[in-house]
């Protein structure tokens, strides 16, 4: 396991290879459809929001607020990352991502990007909400709730060794890629 | 408050945080398989701790608590109007309750009014039946497992599938090449022979409804179930897509009548966190048992 400590440097994150287990620890926001459609269309990020050397996590949790008027999460496990295919590469590039957090792998475009620019894929486990916000501690504020509604909205955690795994590092290499092809070989002597 | 509300929150609340015994079963069958200290290993490992929190806590399996979908076999007297209107009820307070995510957004405006009730949200399937039973069933399903879910119109060249069970045999294999691990796998496959384009895809859904130890009793469509899946786990792609031995835990297909012209074989796909849970009431909406 390798811990990993948000803001996350360049070097770091370029050591980092496919297959290797991390947990994340610090600052993260989440960020889904709504939120890459935005930035891609030339948005600006909310005052106190802050990617640059981050980690974003493709996430639409359930929170409540507790008796005390605070938020707690309930439920934050990863959504479908490829959805953002179109539009990652660009919030990759222009907001200093070091780490993107979500489930089911993504694209070339993304791949390349994170290649160029110094960024991971991490693959969270899908459906696992409950181990994972676990590891969210507090849900210190909420941003674009009131336009894109709570499961889209940009969420602030503070984490502590959230479990994730390299799917895609800084390398050009794709566990994504790698299982797909030798799937599809496999499949071929079954049919 | 009335016995049948209370029933319904109870039955959301149960399929939204505990997983069902026979689902239980198969994860942890597949937990067993994968080879320990893998990524795959890990993976099932997590999700089988996830599980045990869920329930412990009361809280949802996956934050995306999905397609809320109810199944209620009636004798003719069930006022179908009167148990909609509590159906209803009960999502807005399980929602409020935190069993279910604000999750149903108006597909024009985008807006979401964090109540998860607009139109198609929930979605209630009534069917009259002779007997007296009143049973609901209640399927939770995701937007991840959802949007990898498959319909194909044979013959398709590309797949060399013919209209014949070793072509759906082609499409549905193909459904699960194409998931991978973006469906939450280790998944589940409903699955519908012929039908509509509509038919079809609600059918493959309602195989979801069986439980995984069941025996089809057509047995050509058996031994087609069982070869799905142990081609499946043939292929490697695992748990999450990282790579293993279990890529499904159970494929169930159903069988509609065609038109000559069409021949559809529609593909549902559910993820691990397989939430369905059903019951039986009494006259005034007691649970008398719970069908998983």
């Amino acid at each position: 396991m390798i811990e990993l400590k948000t803001p996350i440097s360049e070097e770091i994150i370029r050591s980092l290879k496919v297959g290797d287990e991390v947990l994340v620890t610090g600052r993260m926001f989440t960020g889904r459809d709504a939120v890459h459609k935005y930035l891609h269309e030339g948005g600006q990020l909310p005052a106190g929001v802050d990617f640059k050397g981050g980690v974003l996590y493709h996430c639409g949790p359930v929170i409540i607020k507790d008796d005390q008027g605070q938020w707690k999460c309930v439920a934050a496990g990863p959504t479908t990352s490829i959805r953002e295919e179109p539009y990652q590469w660009q919030v990759i590039r222009d907001f200093g991502l070091r780490g993107v957090i979500g489930k089911g792998g993504m694209g070339e475009r993304t791949l390349a990007a994170c290649k160029e620019y110094g960024c991971v894929y991490l693959h969270a486990i899908g459906g696992a909400a409950q181990v994972l916000a676990e590891c969210i501690k507090r849900v210190p504020n909420v941003h674009f709730m009131e336009k894109f509604g709570a499961p889209e909205a940009i969420w602030e955690f503070e984490t502590v060794q959230f479990p994730a795994v390299v799917t895609m590092d800084a390398n050009g290499n794709s566990l994504h890629k790698e299982v797909f092809a030798a799937s599809q070989a496999e499949l071929a002597k079954y049919l | 408050m009335n016995r049948l509300f209370e029933s319904l929150l109870e039955l959301i609340r149960r399929t939204s945080t505990v997983i069902p015994d026979d689902v239980h079963r198969a994860i942890l069958a597949s937990l067993e398989q994968e080879k320990k200290g893998t990524i795959a290993a890990n993976a099932m490992q997590i999700i089988d701790q996830n599980i045990a929190l869920a329930r412990n806590k009361s809280q949802p399996i996956c934050q995306d608590t999905g397609s809320i979908i109810f199944y209620v076999e009636a004798p003719a007297s069930l006022d179908q109007i009167a148990f909609e209107e509590q159906a209803r009820e009960a999502v807005k307070t399980a929602t409020k309750k935190g069993y279910l995510r604000q999750n149903s957004v108006d597909s024009i405006t985008g807006k979401n009014d964090g109540t998860n009730l607009g139109p198609g949200s929930p979605t209630v399937h009534f069917h009259q039946h002779r007997s007296p039973e009143i049973s609901v069933r209640l399927v939770l399903k995701g937007g991840g497992c959802e949007n990898v879910g498959a319909q194909y119109s044979l013959p398709n060249e590309k797949l060399k599938a013919n209209r014949d069970l070793d072509g759906c045999r082609k499409a549905i294999l193909d459904a699960v090449l194409q998931a991978q691990g973006k469906g939450c796998g280790p998944g589940i496959l409903g699955v519908c022979i012929g039908g509509d384009r509509a038919t079809g895809y609600e059918h493959s859904k309602q195989q979801l409804l069986r439980s995984l130890d069941d025996q089809n009793p057509n047995p050509e469509l058996a031994t087609l179930e069982k070869d799905i899946v142990e081609t499946a786990n043939k292929l490697g792609i695992g748990p999450m897509g990282f790579g293993g031995k279990t890529t499904l835990l159970g494929t169930k297909i159903g069988v509609l009548n065609r038109l000559p012209a069409s021949y559809f074989v529609s593909v549902s796909y559910m993820c691990w966190a397989y939430r369905r849970q059903g019951m039986v009431l009494d006259a005034e909406g007691a649970v008398q048992k719970w069908l998983y």
